[in-house]
């Protein structure tokens, strides 16, 4: 089968979700991605390396869970950047590759002496792409965030909650995800615009502005009607101003935190879940019209609480659907990874082989090539694990080199 | 390659991508046309179901002043098309010919009974790129299925992890339409490596992505936990739903806004820079654990791999974070940050969206943008650059389409004459 990106090299810095991820996309289509580490800190500039969840009872720098699932079929070699030979050596690197991607905080990269005019030197057509937190320009650009700062900042936690509540924010790195398929989308765009110029570039991404644009109808709505999200019951956000949908919710069931998310769309939908729900305030005169609807959304509430918690909530969500009203059991992992044919049939869960942990599933890709297939199935490298295979086949060296390279500490 | 006099180069000019509007991909198609692709949005003549949703210029509906619409539109060329009639399905084909990737998000099934799936529209471009975004791809099990984005980001799992520590209240969808967002950013991503392909191979292709799995695909631990250890993470407020319990990172300040409190101090000199920072509020007489904040600036190392087990260190992490929580009650959420930040603290604000945009920082680095409005006469303030690149930068090139904006200039292009064009309006066909 033939792969995507086969021709492209990766020079890759990158940790955590928000830079792992960006590349772990271009080496599920055949791009070489290699990771390049610090030997004298163990690669735990990464602090996913050594971290939960595991496998087994092993712990260590390279049976981090998550670390695995966000480097699947990369390469990983050290190189300890403290010494004028591995900076050479990453130098012979840069010149072998097509793009340099980091998420390091701003400044870390340019202090050992790669900044973008120096690695435009090492290789004129370079493309690189710097990926923290508020970018390298501006009064916060030496600020510090990780995921759920990021969110704070961007306006995103502000915007999951309950009125009179305080913020719910993301239970997870939403922004790392995020952050991830944007910078992913740089490398991309950059390397397109190579292929039709010839040219490289820098790419800055600050991953808070990346954040923010996604509540853009949101801001549109303050900078053209001077309204704010901050103002008195806002926001609900289980709930649907644009498009203005009523009810809309997410409702309890039968057992224990079991839950159905329910959305009517329109008069349609409305006439379609009185017909499912058969009582009588389905039909009264006061929730006709959408309007109606939007106005009394606090009453219909509690009305389609008290159905839907006698039902079963995938019984609820088969009869709601069959209907045409979409509705959603809200599922939990088990329910979502090992019992739902709609992921299985996608193969989004695949096996990989790690050398150390074993077979472990992982985040597969949500999106079906016909004729370039995205393949994961070797694990993450573990510390080094590709120091001879890549230094002889990319630079040349010897194993003698590479033997003496490790006993002075520069791999 | 030419550009218009003094404008910078764009890193996807030349590409052209026809875009079926749907609200499931719209912004899938705005990341592209924001590069500089000449993306064409193709809606009913009627107009976009898109241009009736809230919220509108003051408050008024009206299908060219939907906000949504707005937004999501920027620097896209548009025209009407129906392509229910045969002779709409026919400039269809006429304009895939001219086009490099097609994007569309209509349920399965709807695109062959058009006559216009990906086999058909080979059949004109032989490199034609299709990515078809559906809410459980292309050959579910249930292609009849109704989603919006609460019920994809609810199956898809994003919203088990969202809430607040309390059970009894319904987990949380996160705000914005994310989940369609989460399936545009998966269409662009694929979109783009299709292209680069095509252009080392000359091989179009099709990519059938799934809203369900994007979903499903952007979750973080809670996915990895199942997979790697069977863990089931449990909503807490305000921070990572975990398999265990954690302490609460969210804390209200004396203005009655949300800080998070983000990664504790874990270095000596955060621990200096923390104690300087609660002696120049005049706090630390409040706080009888600020000897530990000093000893621990003293110290070379802290190991926090001691914590629950020895004394010094439990002191120590537990002065950190009530040291924070005493600041966070007397301070306002911006100055928590700004001064948390200084001392080398991650922690952050719980900005509202609006407060974002004014933010100086923001301010300073061109993220609100201007765009020209002339048929209304004003100019209005836009989100920006979401990366930065220096080389082809992101610019929105023309607001969005008022309907059919583009149809004689689109048409005209294919050669369809200005009679021809007539005929068409006056059949309803455009």
């Amino acid at each position: 089968m033939t792969t995507a990106l086969s021709t492209i090299r990766i020079c890759d810095f990158t940790g955590q979700l928000a830079g792992a991820g960006a590349t772990k996309w271009l080496a599920a289509f055949g791009a070489e991605v290699i990771r390049i580490e610090d030997p004298v800190r163990q690669g735990m500039w990464d602090i996913l390396r050594p971290m939960m969840p595991f496998k087994d009872e092993r712990r260590g720098v390279d049976f981090g869970g998550g670390f695995n699932n966000h480097n699947t079929e990369k390469h990983g070699i050290t190189l300890n950047l403290r010494t004028e030979r591995g900076k050479e050596l990453l130098t012979r690197i840069i010149e072998q590759s097509d793009v340099v991607a980091e998420n390091f905080a701003y400044g870390v990269f340019e202090k050992w002496g790669f900044g973008y005019e120096q690695l435009r030197e090492i290789k004129p057509d370079i493309i690189y792409v710097s990926h923290c937190g508020f970018g390298h320009t501006g009064p916060y650009k030496k600020y510090k965030t990780w995921g759920p700062i990021v969110q704070a900042m961007s306006g995103l936690t502000f915007t999951s909650g309950l009125p009179g509540m305080e913020p719910a924010g993301w239970g997870y790195s939403y922004m790392d995800h995020t952050g991830a398929y944007y910078m992913a989308m740089a490398i991309l765009m950059a390397l397109l615009h190579r292929q039709r110029t010839g040219e490289g570039q820098w790419v800055d991404m600050a991953c808070t502005e990346a954040g923010a644009t996604l509540n853009g109808t949101t801001l549109l709505d303050y900078t053209v009607n001077g309204r704010g999200m901050r103002r008195e019951g806002s926001p609900n956000s289980n709930r649907s101003d644009s498009p203005a949908m009523a009810p809309h919710g997410i409702y309890p069931c039968e057992g224990n935190d079991e839950w159905l998310a329910i959305s009517v769309r329109d008069d349609e939908d409305w006439r379609a879940f009185g017909r499912v729900v058969a009582a009588e305030w389905t039909t009264a005169d006061r929730f006709a019209t959408l309007e109606a609807r939007l106005e009394a959304q606090d009453e219909l509430d509690v009305l389609i609480a008290e159905w839907t918690q006698g039902l079963q909530k995938f019984a609820g969500e088969r009869q709601l659907q069959a209907a045409g009203v979409p509705a959603a059991a809200v599922q939990k992992p088990r329910e979502r990874i090992d019992e739902d044919p709609e992921t299985e049939r996608l193969g989004l869960w695949p096996t990989v082989h790690h050398t150390k942990i074993g077979e472990v599933r992982v985040d597969g890709l949500p999106a079906r090539f016909s004729k370039t297939p995205w393949k994961i199935e070797r694990g993450a490298p573990c510390l080094g694990e590709h120091n001879d295979e890549v230094l002889s086949r990319l630079l040349g060296l010897g194993p003698e080199e590479i033997d003496a390279l490790r006993e002075e500490g520069v791999i | 390659m030419s550009h218009p006099t003094g404008a910078a180069p764009s890193a996807l000019e030349g590409i052209r991508i026809l875009e079926i509007a749907s609200e499931r991909g719209v912004l899938a198609g705005k990341l592209l046309a924001d590069m500089g692709a000449d993306v064409v949005t193709i809606e009913p003549p009627r107009g976009s179901a898109m241009r009736s949703y809230a919220p509108f210029v003051d408050d008024r509906p009206d299908p060219e002043k939907s906000l949504y619409w707005w937004h999501y539109n920027t620097s896209k060329r548009g025209v009407t098309l129906d392509l229910e009639s045969p002779r709409g399905r026919e400039l269809f084909l006429r304009l895939v010919a001219s086009a490099d990737a097609v994007l569309e998000c209509e349920d399965p099934g709807q695109m062959a009974r058009l006559g216009l799936d990906y086999p058909d529209l080979a059949e004109v471009k032989s490199d034609v790129i299709v990515v078809s975004l559906t809410p459980f791809g292309r050959d579910t099990a249930k292609p009849d299925a109704q989603v919006t984005d609460l019920t994809v980001l609810a199956a898809g799992g994003p919203v088990w992890s969202c809430g607040y520590d309390d059970h009894s209240i319904p987990p949380v969808r996160g705000g914005g339409n994310q989940g369609f967002q989460t399936g545009a950013h998966y269409a662009v991503l694929s979109l783009l490596t299709a292209l680069l392909h095509r252009g080392i191979s000359g091989e179009g292709q099709h990519i059938d992505v799934s809203l369900h799995a994007a979903a499903n695909a952007t979750t973080e631990m809670a996915s990895y936990c199942w997979l790697v250890a069977q863990d089931e993470v449990q909503r807490q407020t305000g921070r990572h739903a975990m398999a265990m319990i954690t302490m609460p990172t969210q804390s209200q300040c004396a203005d009655g806004r949300y800080v998070t409190t983000g990664i504790p101090p874990r270095w000596p000199h955060e621990f200096s820079a923390l104690h300087a920072w609660l002696v120049r509020l005049g706090l630390v007489d409040q706080l009888p654990e600020a000897i530990f904040l000093e000893q621990a600036a003293e110290k070379e190392f802290i190991d926090f791999s001691l914590l629950g087990q020895d004394d010094e260190v439990n002191a120590i992490m537990g002065a950190g974070r009530d040291a924070l929580l005493l600041i966070a009650r007397n301070v306002s959420a911006h100055d928590f940050f700004i001064g948390a930040q200084e001392c080398g603290l991650s922690a952050g604000a719980v900005y509202a969206p609006e407060e974002v945009i004014e933010d100086p920082h923001f301010k300073e680095r061109g993220f609100p943008v201007r765009v020209e409005h002339p048929e209304i006469g004003r100019t209005i303030t836009y989100p920006g650059a979401p990366y930065r690149f220096n080389g082809s930068p992101w610019r929105i090139s023309r607001r969005a389409p008022t309907l059919g904006e583009h149809n004689d200039e689109v048409l005209g292009e294919l050669g369809v004459t200005s009679d021809e064009r007539a005929k068409l309006r006056a059949d309803g066909i455009v």
